[in-house]
C-alpha cells in the first residue's frame, strides 16, 4: 500500500553532507512580509503549510521561515516537537545566521514537501522525527535559511538607503547603517521578497556565534507551558466540532463481529455510534458523554486469528529459543565457539525485558475536518506527517495534496507518534467519513485505550556468554538477541536485511571492546502484539545486557569496572575519552560516602556517547533508592547547552522509572495494565540528582534526545550489585529483587 | 443548569451532577490549561484548586461543587503563582509542558502553605503530579528557587 520509502538509514556519524545543491534559494512574498526558503527542483505539488503565496512557482517553493510585516520571524519547522526541544534548536539555527531578536521568535510545525522537508539521516525520502536526528538533518538547512533572509533583508536595506550593504549591520532583529540609519525586519521584509535570493550565502564562524552552544539562552516557549496557554492537540476547538472515543478489539487480532448502540444512543450527548476498520466509535458533544456512550455499548468480536498468549508463554518461549542457536547472524568477528572452548572460564547469563508503554501523558488524539472544497485538514502531533497524508488520503479517496496536515506539539511521544499504520490519525478520519463529514471530530483516546491499544516496546530475552583466558582477558563474547521485529512487515521492511531488523540489535552489534571473537545473534519472533521504537529503542535492552554482563565479567576477573572497559577501547575513543571524564567528574578513583553504593555504564546511541555513574542507597527496610547520577556526554556540537542537559536529565528518569517498575504484561492476550495505578513511571520521590558534563566537541552534532535513556538501568542495576550482591537481570528491578 | 464559579466568573453549564470538573472546564467552559492525563487522580495533569485547595478535577464531580470557588491555571494571581511562572521558565523547567499546569497548580499550594520546604516535603506534596519528561530534577530546583525568591 505505501511505497517502500527508506533504501537506507544513515545515522549521526556516518558522515553524510546535507545536498543542498539540489535546492536554489529562494524567497517569496507572503503576505505583507516575506518567506525565505528553497526551491525545490522538480518538486511534487503538495499541501505546504499554506505559508507562502500562491501559484505556480509557490508550489515549488518550501519555505523554511518567514518575516511579517512586523518583523516578527516564524521558524517553519520539519522536526516535530513533542518537549525535546527541537523546536528550539531549529530557532536557534535560524536566530543564530538572522541575528534575530530571539524574544520574538516563534516555531510552527510544517509538512507537505519531502523533498525539502525529508529528513537526510533518513536517506531524504521521508519527513520524519525519530532516531535523534532533527539537529543533524537541521544543522546546515535551517541555518542557511537564516543566513539567506539576512542577506536579502540587508538587500533591501541598502537599496531602500541607497548605501553600501557592506556598511549595513544586523543585531537583534535591526539593521543599521553607519549613518545611524537603522530599520527593524519588518520595515524591509516586503521588499526583500521582490529581491532575487543569493546564490549561495556565506555561514557564521563558530567563533562568531552568539546563541549557537550559548549556555544562557531560554527556550522560547517555557513560559507559555507555565501558564497553560501552549496548545496542544486536545486542546484544538473547532465549530460544530464532535468529540469521540473508541472501542478497541479486546484482543489483538480479533474484529468486531457486530455491536449494539441502542442504549449507547439514548447517553445525553451521545451523536452518533459507528462502525470504523479500527473499532467502534462512540460521537458525541463532549468528551464525557463520549466516554459514558461508551460505556452502554456492547460490542461482539471475533478473536479466532486473535493473539492469546500470555507473558508467562512468551517469555518461557522467548527463553527456550534463547538457549539454541539464533536464526541470524548480526555480527561475526573471529571464531566465538572456539573462543569459548579454549577460555579458561565460560560465563552465561539470561536478561528478561518486558513490553513497554510509552504513556506519553497526553493520550492520542487526532482531529479530522473534510471542507467544502474537497480538502481534508487533520490536526495531530504528525511525527511521519507523509505516512498520515498518504493514509488519510486513501481513506478519504482524495489525492494527498488535499490532505492538510496541522501539525501540533504534543504532549510527549517517546516514539509513540510514528507510527506506520497512522493509528489515531486515520481514527479520526474513518470517523469523520463514517458521519458523512458532517462535523469535524476529535478522536480522543482514554488513559486506558493508549495502554492496552498498543504499541509497546517489544519483549526481549538475551542470552549472553563470555569466554575468559587465563590471564583474566575476555576473548570471547555471544549475545542471542530474542523478541519481535519493530520494522519487519511494516513499510520499512527493507531496512530488516538477512534476517536482521537493526533495531532489535543496535547497541549490541556495535559494541566499542576490543574482543576478538564475538557472535551477535538474533532470532526474531512472531507474536501479534503492536509493538514500536521506544525512546532509545534497541539500547534500552542491549545497552542493559552487555554493560551488566560486563560488570559481572569486571567482577569475576578482580578488576575494577571502569579500568576493565579501558583495558578494552583504544585510549583516544569517543567511549574512553566519555568514561574517564565521568569518572573525573564523580570522583570514582575516591571512595564513595558510607551507605552509598556506586555503578557505571557507557552506551553509545544515535551517534553520541553517554557514560552515567549512578549512586545508589539502601533504606531501613532495604528498598534501594537511587541519590545521584553523574553523566558524560558526547553529542558533537552542542547548539543548545542547556537543553542537552535537560534532555539528559529527563532520559535518566524516563529510563530509570522503566527499569524500576514499568511493564506491560497479558494474560491470555489481554493487557492487563490500564492505568497510572499499574503501570507506573518515575515519579518525584524515586528521581535522583543528576549532573550532566557535555564534552566540548566540534564533530557535527548528534543525538540527544534519547541517548540519556540506556546507561541509567545497567549503572543502577551494578550499583545494587555493590549493595546488595544481587544481579539484575530480570526487568523491572522489582521482579529481580523479590526473587 | 449549574453555576460554576471558575477564576471569580459565573458559568452557567448544562451539565449532569456525575460530570468531571474537568469535562466541564474544558468542554463547556471552554478552559483548555487543565489537562486530561489518566481520568482517575493518578497523574495530576487535571489539579485545580477548589476553594484555593488542589483537587484532581477528573475525580471532582459537577454535583459536589456547590457554591465553591474553582481556580485553574488561567485564573491563578499572587504573588506565589507567579514567582514560581517566572522561575518555570528561567529554569526552563518544562520539556513538553503538557503536566505543568498540574504542577503549577500542586507548587503553588505548597509554597503558599510551606514557604521553605524541605526535599522530603516536596516529595510529599508532588508525587500526586507525574511528569513523563521526568523534569522532576527542575521542578525540585525550581520551587527552591521559588522560595528563596519569595523570601527576599
Amino acid at each position: 500500500m505505501i511505497p517502500k520509502l527508506m533504501q537506507s538509514l544513515h545515522l549521526p556519524g556516518q558522515k553524510i553532507q546535507a545536498s543542498r545543491r539540489q535546492f536554489l534559494l529562494g524567497a517569496l512574498a507572503a503576505g505583507s512580509g516575506v518567506a525565505i526558503g528553497y526551491h525545490v527542483l522538480a518538486a511534487t505539488p503538495a499541501a505546504a503549510s499554506g505559508t507562502a503565496g500562491s501559484g505556480a512557482d509557490a508550489l515549488a517553493f518550501t519555505p523554511y521561515l518567514t518575516i511579517d510585516a512586523d518583523g516578527k520571524v516564524t521558524v517553519l519547522s520539519s522536526q516535530f516537537e513533542m518537549g525535546q526541544g527541537s523546536y528550539n534548536g531549529l530557532a536557534t539555527l535560524v536566530a543564530e545566521e538572522l541575528d534575530a531578536d530571539w524574544s520574538t521568535i516563534e516555531v510552527l510545525g510544517v509538512a507537505g514537501n519531502v523533498k525539502a522537508y525529508g529528513n537526510i539521516a533518513f536517506g531524504g525520502t521521508l519527513q520524519g522525527t525519530g532516531g535523534s536526528t532533527s539537529m543533524f538533518t537541521s544543522f546546515e538547512r535551517y541555518r542557511t535559511a537564516g543566513a539567506t533572509a539576512r542577506a536579502m533583508l540587508v538587500a533591501a536595506a541598502a537599496s531602500d538607503w541607497g548605501v553600501s550593504a557592506s556598511d549595513i549591520t544586523v543585531e537583534n532583529g535591526v539593521l543599521s547603517h553607519v549613518s545611524g540609519k537603522s530599520g527593524g525586519f519588518g520595515t524591509f521584509a516586503a521588499k526583500a521578497a521582490t529581491l532575487p535570493a543569493p546564490a549561495e550565502v556565506t555561514l557564521k564562524a563558530p567563533a562568531d556565534w552568539k546563541l549557537i552552544g550559548n549556555e544562557k539562552l531560554k527556550r522560547f516557549d517555557s513560559a507559555r507551558k507555565a501558564n497553560g496557554t501552549e496548545q496542544y492537540t486536545i486542546d484544538v476547538k473547532l465549530p460544530g466540532m464532535l468529540t469521540a472515543v473508541m472501542i478497541h478489539p479486546p484482543l489483538f487480532g480479533a474484529t468486531l463481529k457486530s455491536f449494539d448502540a441502542t442504549a449507547a444512543r439514548s447517553v445525553k450527548g451521545v451523536v452518533d455510534v459507528v462502525e470504523t476498520p479500527r473499532g467502534v466509535a462512540v460521537v458525541a458533544e463532549t468528551m464525557w458523554a463520549a466516554i459514558k456512550g461508551r460505556e452502554a455499548v456492547t460490542a461482539v468480536w471475533d478473536e479466532s486469528a486473535a493473539e492469546k498468549r500470555g507473558t508467562p508463554e512468551l517469555m518461557a518461549m522467548y527463553k527456550d529459543i534463547a538457549g539454541k542457536a539464533p536464526a541470524a547472524i548480526a555480527r561475526k568477528d573471529g571464531d566465538a565457539d572456539a573462543g569459548f572452548a579454549s577460555s579458561a572460564r565460560v560465563m552465561e547469563a539470561t536478561f528478561e525485558f518486558p513490553y513497554l508503554s510509552h504513556a506519553a501523558i497526553e493520550p492520542l488524539n487526532a482531529v479530522a475536518r473534510k471542507n467544502d472544497d474537497g480538502t481534508l485538514e487533520i490536526w495531530g502531533g504528525h511525527q511521519f506527517p507523509d505516512v498520515y497524508q498518504m493514509l488519510a488520503s486513501q481513506i478519504a479517496g482524495v489525492t494527498p495534496d488535499k490532505v492538510q496536515l496541522h501539525v501540533m506539539k504534543t504532549g510527549g511521544s517517546f516514539g509513540r507518534r510514528a507510527v506506520f499504520d497512522g493509528d489515531v490519525v486515520v481514527e479520526s478520519v474513518y470517523v469523520a467519513k463514517a458521519i458523512g463529514y458532517r462535523a469535524p471530530v476529535k478522536v480522543q483516546w482514554t488513559r486506558e485505550d493508549d495502554m492496552r491499544a498498543g504499541r509497546y516496546r517489544p519483549a526481549y530475552v538475551h542470552q549472553m556468554k563470555a569466554g575468559i583466558d587465563a590471564d583474566g582477558q575476555l576473548v570471547a563474547w555471544s549475545d542471542h538477541v530474542v523478541g519481535q521485529s519493530i520494522m519487519g512487515k511494516t513499510m520499512f521492511d527493507g531496512m530488516v536485511k538477512n534476517g536482521v531488523d537493526p533495531t532489535s540489535v543496535e547497541g549490541a552489534n556495535n559494541l566499542p571492546y576490543a574482543i576478538p571473537n564475538q557472535t551477535i545473534g538474533l532470532t526474531t519472533t512472531e507474536v501479534g502484539v503492536p509493538v514500536l521504537w521506544w525512546r532509545s529503542v534497541g539500547s534500552t535492552h542491549t545497552a542493559f545486557a552487555a554493560e551488566v554482563f560486563l560488570d559481572e565479567i569486571a567482577e569475576a576477573t578482580g578488576k575494577d569496572p571502569i579500568a576493565f572497559r579501558l583495558s578494552m577501547l583504544e585510549p583516544d575513543s569517543r567511549h574512553a575519552v566519555i568514561l574517564k571524564m565521568v569518572a573525573e567528574k564523580a570522583e570514582w578513583e575516591k571512595p564513595v560516602a558510607a551507605g552509598r553504593f556506586r555503578g557505571v555504564s557507557v552506551a553509545e546511541s544515535f551517534g553520541t556517547v553517554v557514560a552515567q555513574i549512578a549512586e545508589v542507597s539502601l533504606n531501613d527496610s532495604g528498598g534501594i533508592k537511587v541519590e545521584r547520577v553523574v553523566a558524560a556526554v558526547d553529542c558533537g556540537l552542542v547548539i543548545n547547552p542547556d537543553q542537552v542537559r535537560a534532555q539528559v536529565e529527563g532520559g535518566i528518569g524516563f529510563g530509570l522509572g522503566a527499569i524500576l517498575a514499568e511493564e506491560i504484561t497479558l494474560s491470555g492476550g489481554t493487557v492487563d495494565q490500564a492505568n497510572f495505578d499499574m503501570y507506573t513511571p518515575l515519579r518525584i520521590d524515586a528521581m535522583p540528582s543528576v549532573e550532566v558534563h557535555i564534552l566540548a566537541s566540534a564533530n557535527p552534532p548528534s543525538g540527544i534526545g534519547e541517548p540519556g535513556v540506556p546507561p541509567i538501568g545497567p549503572a543502577v542495576a551494578n550499583a545494587i550489585y555493590k549493595a546488595l550482591g544481587k544481579r539484575i537481570r530480570v526487568m523491572p528491578f522489582a521482579k529481580s529483587l523479590s526473587a | 443548569m449549574v453555576t460554576l464559579t471558575i477564576n471569580g466568573t459565573a458559568h452557567e453549564i448544562e451539565a449532569e451532577a456525575d460530570m468531571p470538573l474537568l469535562w466541564a472546564i474544558r468542554d463547556l467552559v471552554g478552559l483548555t490549561g487543565t489537562k486530561f492525563g489518566c481520568g482517575m487522580a493518578q497523574c495530576g495533569a487535571c489539579t485545580v484548586h477548589l476553594d484555593g485547595s488542589p483537587v484532581r478535577s477528573c475525580q471532582t464531580f459537577v454535583g459536589d461543587i456547590g457554591e465553591s470557588r474553582i481556580t485553574t491555571i488561567e485564573g491563578l494571581s499572587g504573588k506565589v503563582a507567579e514567582t514560581v511562572q517566572t522561575v518555570w521558565a528561567d529554569l526552563d523547567v518544562p520539556q513538553c509542558g503538557y503536566c505543568q499546569s498540574g504542577q503549577i497548580m500542586s507548587v503553588t499550594d505548597l509554597l503558599t502553605n510551606n514557604p521553605k520546604p524541605t526535599d522530603d516535603d516536596i516529595d510529599a506534596a508532588m508525587t500526586g503530579n507525574l511528569c513523563r519528561c521526568a523534569t522532576y530534577h527542575r521542578i525540585r530546583a525550581g520551587i527552591h528557587e521559588a522560595s528563596k525568591r519569595l523570601e527576599a
